[in-house]
């Protein structure tokens, strides 16, 4: 068999974090009772008229500097027009001739070291309603609360070679996208989609094979598999001396496969022409300095820092600052005074494995830094020793409580008063004289079961380091009164 | 007041008899409603009228105009609106079976700007099915008469309103001209007729045809209640992204009797073959008169004439056929019955919803915009109509305003235009080049013909400027076309 090479490009959808329409005033809420969050424009009611949400803009621009693109600096909407009853006007308002952002790209890390993907353009563009088949009564309805809801669309150039590089290419618009703000990227939820166009060529070749598109693909899983999917397909048709078709497939999660939806000879004329109800957007020196002025530092830029201005490893560096929202934690909280190592712990261990255990990502994180902190001064001060810590730690994660307050309130400190500490211990020794037996004759480990009981005795707010150093104390006097 | 003493009176005069006490707001929607009631079997000129609503408005208006919280020039008076202007609570059909039935759920910023100047909204005016022909003859719901003489047509496509004002079925009228669908029926039924800057009244609402042509504008008896409306009608509106933000708005303020010095353009290319002599004679008189006023008039060459025509119809056709994609059944209005599946829905509702002028101009703009054609066609269009502005700029560099005629002939007999479209579309060579500059125009009565058959004076303005158009129009209205 011949050797071949896959080249893949990709188009992101991803569903801007605006609080109203592209087009409207409308919420982009997601869920709420269907058609409840329409109005006249995002129905596509005879009469009215769209007016761009600047923020939308905003975004777009954005997301083309942090890609390293050209921003169009006069940019019009087109009308892209097909029959779909999704589609309250029969035509979506989107970008063809004049995107507002061009010419950019991504590094990405693969195994032969950094990388660039190239970008070809970013257009902003509305979503859709949602159709929704009802077989009791045979009918389909449609609901237009996602109409108009603002997205931008990435284009990528064919620079990808494997299902790693579209991988780590979608990480990382991600996580730009994520610093930036402007998208929540969640491919499960739909507000990151992506379709892969892919083709196969003999490797050492240059042209282009014949490429398809494939739709539906909705985890970073079903990404892997369909586009091996997709290369294996290709190269088995080849091989057999046939001819990939230039089409639209869709992937079948489920079945682990793909099938065709439209090939390009049943490819629509869209008509596609400006918008003449929207006017066209000249872009300003002012408006490029203002966005570009609101950028906040970007993931490369922060990492550099860290290394200079926090003693903490590279592998905590490249955790914490995955997320804009995690890395705000750990700057604010070191800013209250806990030390950087400490700190990142809490993040890269306890955190980590709870946002796991909820299915929850970093973004989602909802204790204050404030109350990191205080928790840290805390252990620090040993008010309430490591496994207490945890338990509030827990209660912070889940409900952001001041962990002072609550370990006020639950009686969590540990005991201080050593007479009280004492007398349990003694009361201990004197009820388990086997252990105490054990210890006495070498059995040094015997003195775990008893700092165990202690401990218990004291409902855990004892400092266990403590504990053992008064036990052996005790049973050395214990021993010497014999 | 009696009620011919009512009529009699123009949309200001009304306004200022409402508000001195000498008639009612219910009265004078009364006298209107009694002249419908006498006249419209005949004309046709309402789709809609709502008697019941009129004077419940009316009484709610006389209250608040007697509780001195209006205190405008057309509080309490009645207006009719071409059906293509949305309006809250009362079916907008633009003329079409496909809308026959629909109630919006709002109304045009043009007709809340009205409400809120208490003007009393009588009913819907008939037009050219989705403002697309220029007799009214394409209306789903039959042909309207010229009240000047029934054998012909009102023009279109604001022929209902035209014909409405003419015949004293209200006292002003709302239009929108895309191509000369105000100016065209103001001309054949001898009223007057605005087409402002691109811009100044919001088209929020208003369902649209050509979105970067489309103007709405005041059909009126005269000059005067022309300006009147037109200061009550403009405003910057951010629900329209091409609403113009304009100070410059108190039209009343060009009511002068002052066109000295006045320099006016007359276009050689205007008065060449295909324009009926009684009308030229009837428009250079015009001038004549003017320049009698101190006007100082010289010929010129607008080239680009011939050019205008085909541009037009392929720009207004393109944004058509995308413009009324959203007609398909599924969210409002008409839907053809029988379920064969969503693609023979679409195609039966729209075949059977939709009347032949539509449907021609749907097909057309579709053509016009698919791949391989859109360079071709629209793209080169779209050079003309830029270069047809360039003209005007050059030609405003020098004139304070063009005249001719607003069209080639007098109103035609009923039934003698839907046979030979392209005569039809030859007809709109003096107006549409306007609305592709974007610029004002009015039409203004100027004599009738051998028929009695009014003939309309077409004034053009640089952009912005309706001011001058208005104290051009005054001046001339006051000599009453007379040297």
């Amino acid at each position: 068999m011949k050797q071949y090479e896959t080249v893949i490009g990709l188009e992101v959808h991803v569903e801007l974090a605006t609080k109203t329409k592209i087009f409207c005033g409308c919420s982009t809420a997601f869920g709420g009772r269907p058609n409840s969050h329409t109005c006249p424009v995002c129905t596509g009611m005879p009469g009215s008229l769209p007016v761009l949400n600047r923020k939308v803009l905003e975004y777009a621009v954005a997301v083309g500097m942090a890609t390293n693109c050209e921003i169009t600096r006069y940019c019009k909407f087109d009308r892209k027009n097909y029959f779909y009853p999704d589609n309250p006007q029969n035509y979506q308002i989107s970008q063809l001739y004049l995107p507002i952002c061009r010419n950019g790209y991504v590094e990405i890390e693969s195994e032969g070291g950094s990388r660039r993907i190239g970008i070809h353009e970013i257009h902003m563009e509305e979503d859709a309603g949602k159709l929704i088949h009802d077989e009791w009564e045979d009918c389909t309805l449609v609901d237009y609360n996602r109409s108009g809801v603002p997205l931008i669309e990435i284009v990528s150039e064919p620079d990808m070679r494997g299902a790693e590089d579209v991988i780590a290419y979608l990480e990382k618009l991600r996580l730009i996208i994520r610093y930036l703000g402007a998208s929540d990227c969640k491919l499960q939820e739909g507000s990151m989609r992506a379709d892969v166009n892919l083709s196969v060529r003999e490797a050492g070749t240059d042209t282009l094979g014949t490429r398809t598109e494939m739709k539906n693909l909705s985890s970073f899983r079903s990404i892997t598999r369909a586009i091996q999917g997709e290369r294996d397909r290709q190269i088995n048709l080849l091989e057999k001396g046939g001819t990939v078709i230039q089409e639209t497939r869709r992937w079948d999660e489920a079945g682990d496969t793909s099938y065709a939806m439209r090939s390009k000879e049943d490819a629509q004329d869209y008509r596609y022409f400006p918008d003449p109800d929207l006017v066209p957007i000249s872009i300003s020196d002012d408006f490029l300095e203002e966005i570009r002025s609101r950028q906040p530092e970007l993931r490369t830029e922060k990492m550099k820092r860290y290394r200079e201005e926090y003693d903490i490893p590279d592998y905590d560096i490249e955790i914490i600052t995955e997320s804009r929202h995690m890395a705000e934690i750990f700057e604010a909280a070191v800013a209250l005074g806990a030390q950087p190592k400490k700190v990142s712990n809490w993040l890269m261990g306890e955190t980590l494995r709870l946002l796991k255990e909820t299915g929850e990502d970093p973004e989602d994180i909802c204790f204050s830094p404030e109350n990191l902190a205080k928790l840290i001064d805390l252990t620090e001060r040993k008010v309430i020793n490591s496994t207490v810590a945890k338990e509030v730690f827990e209660r912070m994660f889940r409900e952001n409580v001041d962990p002072e307050t609550f370990v006020e309130e639950m009686g969590l400190k540990m005991v201080s008063d050593q007479g009280a500490l004492r007398s349990i211990a003694q009361e201990v020794i004197a009820s388990n004289p086997q252990s105490v037996a054990d210890y006495q004759n070498g059995k040094e480990k015997a003195i775990g079961f008893l700092v165990g009981q202690t401990m218990k005795a004291m409902k855990g707010k004892a400092d266990p380091a403590g504990v053992n150093q008064l036990l052996k104390e005790l049973l050395r006097a214990t021993s010497e009164s014999q | 007041m009696e009620k011919s003493e009512i009529l009699s009176l123009s949309a200001v005069g009304l306004g200022a008899a409402v508000r001195s006490g000498k008639t009612t707001a219910v009265e004078a929607t009364e006298a209107v409603l009694e002249q419908i009631e006498e006249y419209d079997g005949e004309y046709r000129c309402y789709v809609t009228v709502d008697p019941e609503g009129a004077l419940r408005k009316a009484a709610l208006v006389q209250k608040r105009i007697e509780a001195g919280e209006l205190t405008g020039p057309l509080a309490g008076v009645p207006v009719a609106l071409k059906d293509n202007l949305c309006t809250a609570g009362m079916r907008t059909t633009c003329s079409s079976k496909m809308l026959e039935n629909y109630v919006p759920a709002f109304s045009a910023e043009a007709v809340r700007n009205l409400e809120r100047a208490g003007a009393v909204i009588i009913g819907k005016t008939n037009m050219d099915e989705f403002a697309m022909g220029s007799t009214t003859e394409t209306s789903y719901f039959g042909v309207t008469k010229n009240p000047r003489n029934p054998q012909h047509v009102p023009g279109g496509s604001s022929g209902g309103s035209a014909a409405a004002v003419a015949a004293r079925e209200c006292f002003f009228a709302l239009g929108s001209d895309t191509g000369g669908s105000i100016r065209q029926p103001a001309s054949y039924c001898g009223v007057v007729g605005m087409k402002p800057t691109y811009g100044t009244v919001s088209r929020y609402g208003l369902v649209t045809y050509g979105s970067s042509l489309d103007q709405i504008g005041p059909l009126t008896g005269n000059v005067e209640d022309c300006a009147v409306v037109m200061e009550q009608i403009a405003s910057y509106d951010r629900k329209d992204s091409t609403s113009l933000r304009r100070e410059d708005t108190d039209f009343s303020r060009a009511l002068v009797e002052d066109v000295k010095g006045m320099k006016i353009g007359i276009p050689q290319d205007y008065f060449r073959e295909g324009l009926d002599p009684q009308v030229r004679a009837a428009v250079l008189k015009a001038a004549a008169v003017l320049r009698e006023k101190g006007a100082v008039t010289e010929e010129f060459d607008l080239s680009l004439v011939e050019y205008a025509i085909p541009a037009y119809y392929t720009i207004a056709s393109a944004e058509a056929s995308s413009n009324l994609e959203r007609f398909d059944g599924i969210k409002y209005g008409f839907r053809a019955g029988g379920e064969e599946g969503l693609h023979q829905m679409y195609k039966k509702t729209r075949s059977l919803g939709f009347g032949p002028e539509v449907k021609r101009r749907i097909m057309l703009g579709s053509f016009v915009l698919s791949s391989g054609y859109y360079d071709a066609y629209y793209l080169k269009a779209l050079r003309v109509k830029a270069m047809i502005k360039e003209a005007f700029d050059r030609a405003f560099a020098k004139y304070d305003c063009i005249l001719g005629p607003v069209a080639p002939t007098t109103a035609p007999k009923l039934d003698a235009s839907l046979s030979d479209p392209m005569k039809m579309y030859l007809g709109d060579i003096y107006t549409i080049s306007v609305n592709l500059a974007g610029l004002p125009a009015i039409s203004l009565p100027c004599g009738t013909d051998s028929r009695g058959l009014p003939i309309g004076l077409h004034l053009i303005g640089d952009s912005y400027q309706e001011k001058k158009l208005l104290r051009i129009a005054y001046t001339y209205e006051r000599t009453g076309g007379v040297v």
